[in-house]
């Protein structure tokens, strides 16, 4: 017996429904509204722009082929109608349940004042998508990042090690849904873990020939190529 | 005889680079942060840096809390400029939700964000005085600070871990007597600003260690990442309170100070006039706080008066089922920036409907801006190496998050 009008009843019918299902694959052609710049990119890459859609009320973002990235991003950057030349963010999202994983780019345009979301989203057997550090030197960090916690491959990154995590870290990628919140291995485990590690943790193989470490005989340590780690 | 020395051949003499830390333990590098060095004598050739000491994934952490527990986690991050922190993850989530604040909460969320700039900047004023070996400012931006930290303490409760911010509103109304002290601030603070600038700005040994120190061009800047002071100090003028406004931030009269050169000192310069201008914005938001309540009165987020929770059984309910489950934020995600003390400030939050995230992201401004030293410090001595860390303006917290 609810009373009609009451505080109670908004809560009860919870928020409004998005209008998107979210992380699941996307046929194109899903306008929400026209847009002049993915008319652009329709117009100029054809198929690579798989989807387009309006979030938080005023922000777009397009779906591009993961395999075009490098091309439709360089596009965005170089246009003189586009020029989003301030690479803000580029960041992953897990959905969980086995849904592809989302790299996403955040550009902006200073010439024009304009936000662009840019996804792409990766199946999880094949998490391998073209570095964009050519395009921004912000890309490095910030790809080494997604590369550290979510097992993203940048291929043609210069330097794609853990960045947060140490090198030597053998767990996984923290930020998957299946990854559990304190770490796959045991307290004991982490702790040896932990106190066990030497100079090839710490050091690059180069680093260490420049400090002349004695009786260095480099062999690949074990995170160093960056393929360690446990993968799914 | 002098020129006979110089005549004899050194045969013998042969130069090696070394490799030496700096940190993780070390006061220079503003936190936990090593840098690996690469030195040719003084020079340096290579410069690494080496993060995540202070790693404590916190957006693994809000992916098993509700929305409205992250905010402790957020002020943790940036120790420095706490306040803002809380303001942005809820500014980030009511964008998601398409609430509308109250006025008088913007303001309060203004002042509390221009505030935490000042506050901000005047910790690295003191800390990168000291690394070129002035010690007076130091102590006088510290003195300053405090009173901020007194100002937080009465509002929130905490010097540093303010909590501040809910979905929706504030932890709480602002305190009686508060914004007079506050307004106090406003009065005196640039008194003391204006001495130390006469202790830095035209010292010649201050000058000597920061110009064309770090020089890092407008091109290159963007290229890199590059936001806030540090950008602008580079001749580009992109400022989110100007360029995407938020909060009204457009109906401020205030400048935004660009630098020319790019070095160390036009970044100094460009945080400096920037405390001036947060002081501006400071006076008129003072000017204009309106009365009113400070939170929406928006079911999905607010919780009813005790006085209803009390003496009827629907206000009861809702304020147990907000308080049990949480609030849920409708499927969706929303990127939502500020201009912060140390640059672009941004959260990306991801929702499927539920009480609890998908994913929270931090865009953080230091860690892009850090990522840039190699390439700054590449050449300079090792002194100089200080001085650009120094510059840049970092917070270990939020690179490691």
């Amino acid at each position: 017996m609810e009373k009609s009008g009451s505080a109670f009843d908004a809560v009860e019918q919870g928020p409004e429904a998005s209008e998107s299902t979210v992380g699941t694959p996307r046929a194109s052609g899903g306008d929400q509204i026209e847009n002049p710049l993915v008319t652009a990119l329709r117009g100029r890459f054809d198929s690579s722009i798989l989807h387009h859609e309006i979030q938080a009320s005023d922000q777009h973002v397009v779906f591009v082929d993961a395999a075009d990235n490098r091309k439709v991003l360089s596009w965005l950057k170089d246009e003189p109608d586009q020029l989003y030349d301030l690479l803000v963010d580029v960041t992953a999202v897990d959905y969980g349940g086995g849904r592809p994983i989302q790299v996403v780019y955040q550009l902006w345009s200073i010439a024009f004042k304009r936000a662009l979301r840019v996804k792409c989203e990766l199946p999880l057997d094949a998490l391998s998508i073209d570095s964009v550090v050519a395009l921004w030197g912000a890309a490095n960090w910030l790809e080494r990042e997604v590369y550290d916690l979510f097992g993203v491959h940048f291929r043609d990154h210069p330097d794609l090690r853990r960045i947060l995590m140490p090198q030597n870290y053998a767990e996984g990628y923290p930020l998957r849904k299946d990854f559990p919140l304190r770490g796959r291995f045991s307290r004991e485990e982490q702790t040896r873990r932990a106190l066990s590690q030497d100079y090839h943790d710490y050091y690059t193989l180069e680093e260490l020939e420049v400090g002349g470490a004695p009786g260095i005989e480099p062999p690949a340590p074990p995170d160093a190529t960056g393929e360690g780690g446990v993968s799914r | 005889m002098t020129e006979k020395i110089l005549e004899i051949p050194e045969p013998g003499m042969r130069t090696e680079p070394m490799l030496i830390n700096i940190g993780p333990q070390h006061p220079a590098t503003h936190g936990v942060l090593r840098l690996i060095c690469e030195l040719d004598g003084e020079t340096v050739l290579k410069v690494t840096p080496d993060i995540g000491f202070l790693h404590s994934s916190f957006e693994k952490l809000g992916e098993y809390r509700t929305w409205n527990q992250i905010v402790p986690l957020t002020d943790r991050m940036d120790y420095l400029a706490p306040l803002m922190y809380n303001c942005v993850y809820v500014m980030a989530v009511e964008k998601l939700m398409g609430l509308e604040v109250t006025e008088r909460c913007k303001i309060v969320r203004v002042l509390c964000m221009e505030m935490e700039r000042i506050f901000s900047h005047l910790l690295w004023l003191g800390t990168t005085a000291i690394d070129v070996g002035a010690f007076t400012p130091f102590l006088y931006a510290f003195q300053e600070r405090e009173r901020i930290y007194k100002l937080h303490e009465s509002f929130t409760g905490a010097r540093i871990t303010t909590s501040a911010t809910r979905v929706g509103g504030m932890m709480a109304d602002l305190p009686e007597g508060w914004t007079d002290s506050l307004h106090d601030f406003v009065k005196t603070f640039p008194k003391t600003l204006d001495e130390i600038d006469s202790l830095l700005t035209t010292n010649g040994i201050h000058l000597g260690r920061t110009l064309d120190i770090g020089v890092i061009s407008g091109e290159d800047a963007i290229n890199c990442g590059f936001t806030g002071p540090n950008l602008r100090a580079s001749g580009v003028d992109y400022d989110l309170r100007k360029d995407n406004p938020y909060y009204d931030y457009e109906t401020y009269d205030f400048d935004v100070p660009i630098g020319e050169n790019g070095d160390c000192y036009d970044r100094y310069l460009v945080r400096m006039e920037e405390m001036r201008q947060s002081l501006r914005i400071l006076e008129q938001a003072l000017e204009r706080l309106p009365e009113g309540p400070i939170n929406v009165a928006d079911p999905r987020v607010s919780l009813p008066s005790k006085t209803d929770c009390m003496n009827d059984m629907e206000s009861m309910i809702h304020h147990f089922k907000l308080i049990t489950e949480g609030i849920k934020v409708p499927a969706g995600d929303c990127y939502f920036a500020i201009e912060g003390s140390k640059g672009e400030l941004g959260m990306y939050v991801v929702s499927d409907g539920g009480e609890k995230p998908v994913r929270w992201r931090i865009r953080p401004p230091s860690f892009v801006n850090l990522s840039v030293i190699a390439k700054l410090a590449e050449g300079h001595l090792v002194s100089d190496l200080i001085m650009i860390n120094a510059s840049l303006d970092i917070v270990l917290g939020e690179i490691d998050r």
